[in-house]
């Protein structure tokens, strides 16, 4: 019997881009995006969350690669009750490239 | 200012905001809830006997009203056994608002007795959920949570309510307005013309209605547009109802167990316009092949449905009614003879069989007697399996929410605490439930608060003591290597139906079983009609997990 099972998703060849979550600031907000990206095994590369000025709302900064989900990631991104805008940035976006220091 | 504890204003906003009927099971960390429920005679509540038929009645009102519909459960256990049901109502788009108790707040994480995060676990089976921090949140997570359960895509909501915040008194200076439908979006009106013309220029357009099409009310449109384009039609397991099953138009439904025809017509099409539908795997088959020739429209409210399994030349992100009732006017009157006369041909040499449908002791025999001693305002839950998948492609269908199923998450156990849903938003309605001896089984104490409520509720048990379409399977794919799907015991359904209170009848000892089916029907109140099927008779045509719908096997 045939069965559909899907391939794993080679990442390698893909570029690195950055998106950019407003988001509502609440307990649980974190485990609605994560839930997400973990269902769907799209990993994350990188991730960082503070609260705004106005601290009703925090800011999540993701590093992911752009293979060919991303565009359907980003749509059930914007699904989420709690996800108020998701913008896109290329790799030069420099949010993540300091905090490297951090892990090596 | 107002004055009134967290449980009180639950109720308050739940009576403001029209809830009438709500199906649940108390326990310790609900009991405030409860107890400001027990004064108010504006909501009805109907005691269940497990919480995952709670869910599933809160359901069956939802599917027959369209209105998100209430379920109570306690903590821990009550929450999670509410799981079954909304996830269910999560994968069939069905507007839903489950409120759970929760430990009060400073038990919360401790491993409190009957403390689970329900909250965690729900995150990937609801729209969204609440856990309420204060009373004075509920001014807003109650309102929202119907809101949300109600606007564009439907969906369940889960509001899970510490005891603390139930009991906390707050003051308030005036109730939030009820909660209205988010606006839908806006129409692409150039993709529409777009959408239109490639409806005007194909030669071999092919309708494809889907749940969406049922919760828009949008049926009598998606019909409108077929007769005016003559397109052919065929409809989900979701859709069944939209168009009329003997609609000329109608080619019935799609997929693993639709007929031959129906999925050669959609090989040959040129064109296929997609209305609130999803391409799920069970109605199209391995992705890849499906529709190899034609292009696609593909209308939805949910944006990320849009090119999701298959990319749309045309994606219109819009309500079903919306689209549609701007690309109606836009779709010329056409004949279409050709294509017409096409799939009747295909029709007549690969038609859906029915074997025995005349014989009410076999289960398409069955299926059809149950519906000519019935009229269109009957109501038909099924529970999932062999018995859902023939009445799917026997029973007459000719309205939208005529028809209760559990499609895409294939819960067994919906079909009778739905039907008691179903009864309870519409008392003077017939309601049956077709079930299957396996399924029954998974939630057959709700037998009890069929009989509590005595409603109008009749359920045709097939019954071929095993659990039929695993043994299918097992017969088709696994060499004949027959596991785990067949009884040894076999239960006295009558007996077990009695019991709790329900009369029942056996159809197996009736002399004219079309006879006893239809005094059965006419009377009203509760009824078990229990019928012994044949096990091995399969669900045909079937297509292989995984294969093309072109593949079939049998039928």
């Amino acid at each position: 019997m045939i069965e559909q099972v899907a391939d794993p998703l080679p990442q390698a060849g893909f570029a690195k881009i950055v998106l950019e979550l407003e988001v509502h600031n609440h307990p649980g907000v974190m485990s609605h995006i994560c839930n997400l990206f973990a269902r769907r095994a799209f990993n994350v590369e990188g991730i960082l969350c503070m609260p705004m000025t106005d601290t009703r709302r925090s800011r999540i900064w993701l590093l992911v690669y752009e293979d060919q989900r991303l565009d359907q990631m980003v749509r059930q991104l914007e699904k989420l009750e709690d996800v108020l805008a998701v913008r896109h940035h290329g790799a030069e976006r420099e949010v993540f490239e300091r905090l490297e220091n951090f892990f090596h | 200012m107002m004055k009134m504890t967290g449980a009180e204003l639950i109720v308050r906003l739940l009576e403001r905001q029209g809830v009438r009927t709500i199906c649940g099971i108390p326990g310790g960390a609900i009991l405030p809830l409860y107890d400001a429920l027990s004064q108010t005679d504006k909501i009805r509540h109907v005691l269940a006997r497990h919480e995952q038929g709670a869910g599933f009645m809160a359901q069956g009102m939802a599917r027959v009203s369209g209105r998100p519909e209430v379920c109570f459960a306690s903590s821990g256990p009550g929450a999670t056994n509410l799981v079954t049901a909304i996830a269910d109502a999560c994968l069939d788009s069905i507007p839903m608002v489950a409120i759970t108790g929760q430990v009060p707040q400073s038990m919360i994480g401790t491993d409190a007795f009957q403390e689970v995060d329900i909250y965690g676990i729900t995150v990937p089976i609801t729209k969204h959920n609440f856990l309420v921090r204060s009373a004075q949140e509920l001014l807003t997570a109650i309102p929202d949570a119907f809101r949300i359960a109600m606007s564009g895509r439907p969906g369940p909501v889960l509001v899970d309510v510490p005891k603390d915040v139930q009991n906390q008194v707050i003051e308030f200076a005036e109730f939030p307005e009820p909660a209205v439908a988010d606006e839908a979006p806006e129409l692409d009106m150039e993709a529409l013309e777009t959408a239109a013309r490639m409806i005007n220029e194909a030669e071999r357009p092919v309708l494809y209605l889907g749940g969406g099409v049922v919760h828009s009310g949008a049926s009598a449109l998606a019909v409108t547009l077929a007769e005016q384009a003559s397109m052919p039609t065929t409809m989900t397991l979701m859709g069944l109802g939209a168009m009329a099953m003997d609609h000329p138009l109608s080619i019935g439904m799609l997929g693993m167990h639709g007929a031959r025809y129906t999925n050669f017509v959609l090989e040959e099409a040129d064109l296929l316009v997609c209305v609130g539908a999803r391409f799920d795997d069970r109605a199209i088959g391995r992705a890849a092949s499906f529709c190899p020739n034609a292009k696609i429209v593909h209308i939805d409210i949910d944006r990320s449905e849009l090119h999701k399994i298959k990319n749309a030349h045309v994606g219109l992100h819009s309500d079903v009614t919306t689209a549609l009732e701007a690309l109606v006017p836009r779709v010329k009157v056409t004949l279409r003879k050709r294509w017409l006369s096409h799939v009747e041909s295909l029709k007549l040499r690969f038609p859906m069989q029915l074997p025995g449908a005349d014989d009410p002791r076999t289960h398409y025999g069955l299926v059809q007697a149950v519906a000519s001693a019935l009229d269109d305002s009957a109501i038909i839950t099924t529970d999932v399996g062999q018995h859902q998948m023939w009445v799917a492609q026997a029973y007459p269908f000719r309205r939208p929410r005529q028809w209760l199923t559990s499609g895409g998450l294939g819960t067994m156990g919906f079909g009778m605490p739905a039907a008691i849903g179903a009864a309870l938003a519409e008392p003077e309605r017939t309601v049956v439930c077709f079930s299957g001896d396996g399924s029954f089984k998974m939630n057959i104490q709700e037998l009890a608060t069929l009989a509590e409520e005595g409603l109008n509720v009749k359920i045709v048990l097939m019954n071929n003591n095993s659990l039929g379409l695993v043994y299918q399977q097992q017969n088709l794919f696994y060499g004949k290597r027959v596991f785990a799907s067949k009884y040894r015991g076999a239960p006295d359904f009558v007996k077990i139906a009695e019991g709790f209170g329900v009369p029942a009848v056996n159809l197996d000892d009736a002399e004219n079983p079309r006879a006893t089916l239809a005094q059965v029907l006419s009377e009203p109140g509760p009824c078990l009609i229990h019928a012994s099927i044949d096990r091995d008779q399969f669900v045909y045509p079937m297509v292989p997990p995984g294969a093309a719908n072109t593949e079939m096997i049998g039928g």
